[in-house]
């Protein structure tokens, strides 16, 4: 299982060398990475189905409790045959449809590494893996649709997708940290058990709302579904395979899956079937007023993801049936029709509606394929999509929500009007002209959508294909108890059926009036204007716009503002601090020493007065190197030898360094003002006297037992030394030495940037 | 700038100054002293040669890019910690090894002199890279 879920990352470090060997074929060959992957899942199907539970697990961060563990049930099954099974279907399509280009081999890699994250985010049962999983899908789509990145548009669509579904993944994370703590186990498989106990949480409703705002982001939901339709900057292949069969449903699929354990209760019920209804709405009518096929699908997927979030919420098992059967139904005439859009925009160079019509007899083949996926779209029989359709209005009946029955029959409408518009206009009239003259394209390109809109057919007729062994189990990992389902195209005269019937003939109405339609409905655009993109855009301007302003603030170039900014933030922080604690402390440290140590304190305050008051660059230098040498003395006397040695050989480098900067620096001059100068001084002599106070009681204070007799003791026998300064340095808290180094090194490749890459002289 | 006594006193000082800086490494454990110090020795000692005999003439003494031994050095001592991840441990456990040698002392040769080692490659790096940078400035 391990290996399954990783191979699709160790093929994608592979693929684009493997490309650049075997050029044309890999897209092929790779394919049966997937197809093995669906026939290893497809094993699982007969245990699974008669009701086993597979539970894999590995460790992972043992210290943390944290473990790769692997989840398969009906549910995980089914999501699993679906990303495998379409993946394969893609990179064969994807071959031919991005043939010659050049960064075919980079864009294999990332599709691989999506796949893998898909499947192992279904697959998981540790919610800190799924969760890492979820961010993998985030991360690869957004170079899936960056994917043609010489392209504006296509980078910030790219960005947009990663910022919403990045922060709601953010939102995930604590929710599922939350719910771990809550339900007292991370693995699903525990959790699916102690539901009662999660829903009597304290924290139940922010756990709720967190998880939710995770899943809604990544499924699209009103208001955050302005992200899917601008993915439509990818590659169409991407599309069909993220942006409508698998990464958009992984929200749905963590809803389904977590229903167990937080649903039922009146909030979720009600926060689902509103989120979902109004996305439902929302999407179908937003899908009306697009000309581009792609952004018209895309609309028409954000409504079917709301109408999936509906059913899970709504939770009888006659609602969950109907929304698995849907899953799958819309994933294969989604996908077919994503597919198709491809194949008309790669054989004519257009996907604009308006600039598109007669295309069905140079290409027969592609026109019966849409014909096929349109009609599962506009659930007529003999389809999947209409044995779903009916299910759901079945359900929703039942159900007894009026208002859930009347948004499905109104997004059914527009259903049939989009699929009339995807299904025949393109294909039927007038012959357009197109940019690139039509002709049928190669099988290769054809066999994918091909291949799904038939299985949409070939699952519709013979249900008994998929009723017993897919649908039933991921219906019963979802309601907790044993479903019956009887799938049917016929399901005789009853309320569902007339409400279909009634759903395509006002859906054809709108198609044959939709110039009077869109007529109105662009008229309605001013809403929109306001929606919530324009917001996202008056985010993200406002929060670069903070940036800058705060980059300018504290990033001013000159070396005295920084130290102003340490000195006075050091002097709040730990000032206050010590005038809170001021009543408690005592001046313990004595006054008494011999007299070269008075010596020596007296040469250092005298020479710190002389650099300050030194009338040239030079005394200044050798006044500061007389302060620095005093500071070492001290060290010397105080048994630091190690601590002297240093600050002898930093001192003499200061002076090398001065040397070698001294004729670059301008004649010597006090050029401040009276002002600078004397905020300069105060601010100066707070630090002095903070750090002088926090010294005289710090010395009294032992807030810990001491460790430095831990040291001592072990130096020699565990580490070898005696000289326990080393020691420490190298061995018992070498990690923070190789901090040390590492922003030492960072520092010396910085000054060397700063002295050697200076800004061309124009 | 040439100064005979300078530029004579370097000739014989530079090897003595690397040995002193290499000693004072090397017995950092149970001495005072240690990477850093004996990295700004040695650091210290290539800066005379720069101000006796100009900075071409002490990068040549040198042979290596001061910033190639930045990266050696880190990765010395990012080294040293993976020793302990090799055999289950934390990172940085440390690894000894006692030499028995004919009229010394048990001598203990452990990873963290692996990474003191790599903290006076950095040391030595960096401060050449600063010096070198700022007196090739012109």
């Amino acid at each position: 299982m391990l290996v399954a879920v990783l191979s699709g990352f160790a093929a994608s470090l592979a693929a684009p060398w493997f490309y650049k060997i075997v050029r044309g074929a890999a897209g092929w060959l790779i394919a049966l990475l997937p197809l093995g992957l669906m026939i290893y899942f497809g094993v699982f199907v007969e245990p699974i189905a008669a009701g086993q539970v597979v539970v894999v697990s590995h460790d992972w961060v043992p210290s943390l409790g944290i473990k790769l563990s692997f989840l398969v049930d009906g549910l995980s099954l089914l999501f699993a045959l679906l990303i495998s099974g379409i993946g394969a279907l893609i990179l064969i399509y994807a071959a031919v449809y991005l043939h010659g280009h050049p960064q075919l081999g980079r864009f294999y890699s990332y599709i691989l590494i999506f796949m893998a994250s898909m499947l192992g985010l279904v697959l998981a049962d540790n919610l800190i893996a799924v969760y890492v999983f979820w961010e993998l899908t985030s991360i690869s789509s957004y170079f899936l649709i960056g994917f043609e990145h010489n392209r504006e548009s296509a980078r910030a669509a790219a960005l947009q997708a990663l910022l919403m579904t990045g922060a709601g993944s953010l939102t995930l994370l604590a929710g599922v940290l939350l719910l771990g703590k809550a339900g007292g186990s991370l693995e699903v498989s525990t959790l699916l058990k102690n539901g009662e106990m999660v829903r009597n949480d304290a924290l139940y409703v922010p756990i709720l709302l967190l998880v939710l705002a995770g899943a809604f982001t990544k499924s699209a939901q009103v208001p955050f579904h302005f992200w899917l339709p601008s993915a439509m900057e990818a590659p169409t292949p991407v599309s069909a395979y993220l942006h409508s069969a698998t990464m958009v449903k992984a929200g749905v699929y963590l809803v389904a899956r977590l229903s167990p354990v937080l649903g039922g209760t009146e909030i979720w019920i009600q926060a689902l079937t509103t989120v979902g209804g109004i996305t439902m709405i929302a999407g179908a009518y937003l899908a009306l007023r697009q000309t581009d096929l792609k952004r018209m699908l895309a609309y028409l997927t954000v409504s079917a993801l709301g109408m999936l979030i509906v059913f899970i919420g709504v939770g009888t098992s006659q609602a969950l049936a109907a929304a698995i059967v849907f899953l799958l139904a819309h994933a294969l005439y989604k996908g077919a029709l994503f597919l198709v859009t491809g194949i008309i925009d790669h054989q004519t160079g257009s996907r604009d509606v308006k600039e598109l019509g007669g295309l069905r007899s140079p290409m027969p083949i592609t026109a019966t394929i849409a014909a096929l996926a349109a009609l599962s779209l506009a659930a007529l029989p003999p389809t999947l999509g209409f044995v779903g359709k009916e299910m759901l209005l079945e359900a929703s009946l039942a159900a007894n929500r009026a208002a859930l029955t009347i948004a499905v029959v109104f997004a059914s409408i527009i259903f049939v009007t989009t699929a009339a518009i995807i299904g025949i206009h393109p294909f039927f009239g007038k012959k357009i002209p197109t940019p690139k003259q039509p002709h049928e394209a190669p099988p290769s390109l054809w066999s994918a959508p091909a291949i799904l809109a038939v299985l949409g057919v070939i699952f519709a007729a013979m249900p008994a294909l998929v009723q017993g062994s897919l649908f039933q189990p991921a219906v019963e990992a979802i309601a907790r108890e044993p479903v019956t389902l009887r799938l049917a195209l016929w399901h005789g005269f009853n309320l569902p059926l007339t409400l279909s019937a009634v759903s395509l003939l006002f859906g054809l109405a709108v198609y044959a009036r939709r110039k009077a339609v869109i007529e109105i409905v662009s008229r309605l655009q001013i809403i929109s204007s306001w929606g919530p993109q324009h917001w996202y855009r008056l985010i993200l301007a406002g929060l670069n716009h903070l940036a800058e302003r705060q980059t300018e603030l504290l990033q001013s170039g000159y070396l005295r503002y920084y130290l102003i900014i340490i000195i006075f933030t050091s002097l709040a922080v730990a000032g206050s601090k010590l005038f809170i604690a001021l009543d408690t402390a005592r001046f313990t440290a004595s006054f008494d020493a011999r007299f070269h140590e008075w010596l020596i304190a007296g040469v250092i305050l005298f020479a710190a007065f002389a650099a300050v008051v030194a009338r040239s660059r030079l005394a200044a230098v050798a006044a500061l190197g007389v302060v620095g040498y005093g500071v070492a003395l001290v060290f010397v006397f105080f048994g630091a030898p190690d601590l002297a040695m240093t600050q002898f050989m930093i001192e003499t480098l200061t002076v090398i360094l001065f040397v070698l900067v001294f004729h670059h620096l301008p004649r010597f001059a006090i050029l401040s003002s009276r002002f600078a100068r004397v905020r300069d001084a105060i601010l100066t002599l707070a630090l002095g006297a903070l750090i002088t106070i926090i010294v005289l009681i710090g010395s009294g204070i032992q807030l810990y037992p001491k460790i430095s007799t831990y040291f001592i003791e072990n130096s020699l026998s565990l580490a070898h030394g005696r000289n326990i300064v080393n020691v420490i340095l190298v061995d018992f808290r070498g990690f923070d030495t190789f901090g040390e180094i590492t922003v030492l090194a960072v520092a010396g490749i910085g000054v060397y940037a700063l002295l050697k890459l200076k800004p061309q002289k124009k | 700038m040439t100064s005979l006594i300078l530029s004579t006193a370097t000739r014989f000082l530079l090897p003595l100054l690397l040995l002193f800086s290499i000693s004072v490494l090397l017995r950092g454990h149970n001495e005072p002293g240690g990477g850093f110090i004996g990295g700004l020795i040695a650091a210290g000692s290539f800066a005379l040669v720069a101000i006796a005999f100009g900075v071409r003439r002490s990068r040549r003494i040198l042979r290596a890019n001061p910033r190639t031994l930045i990266a050696i050095g880190l990765l010395a001592a990012l080294g040293s910690g993976t020793f302990g991840l090799v055999g289950g441990r934390p990172f940085m456990r440390a690894y000894w090894v006692m030499l028995e040698i004919p009229l010394l002392e048990e001598l203990a040769v452990g990873t963290p002199l692996l990474f003191d080692c790599g903290v006076y490659l950095v040391v030595l790096g960096v401060t050449l890279t600063i010096i070198f940078s700022l007196a090739e400035e012109r």
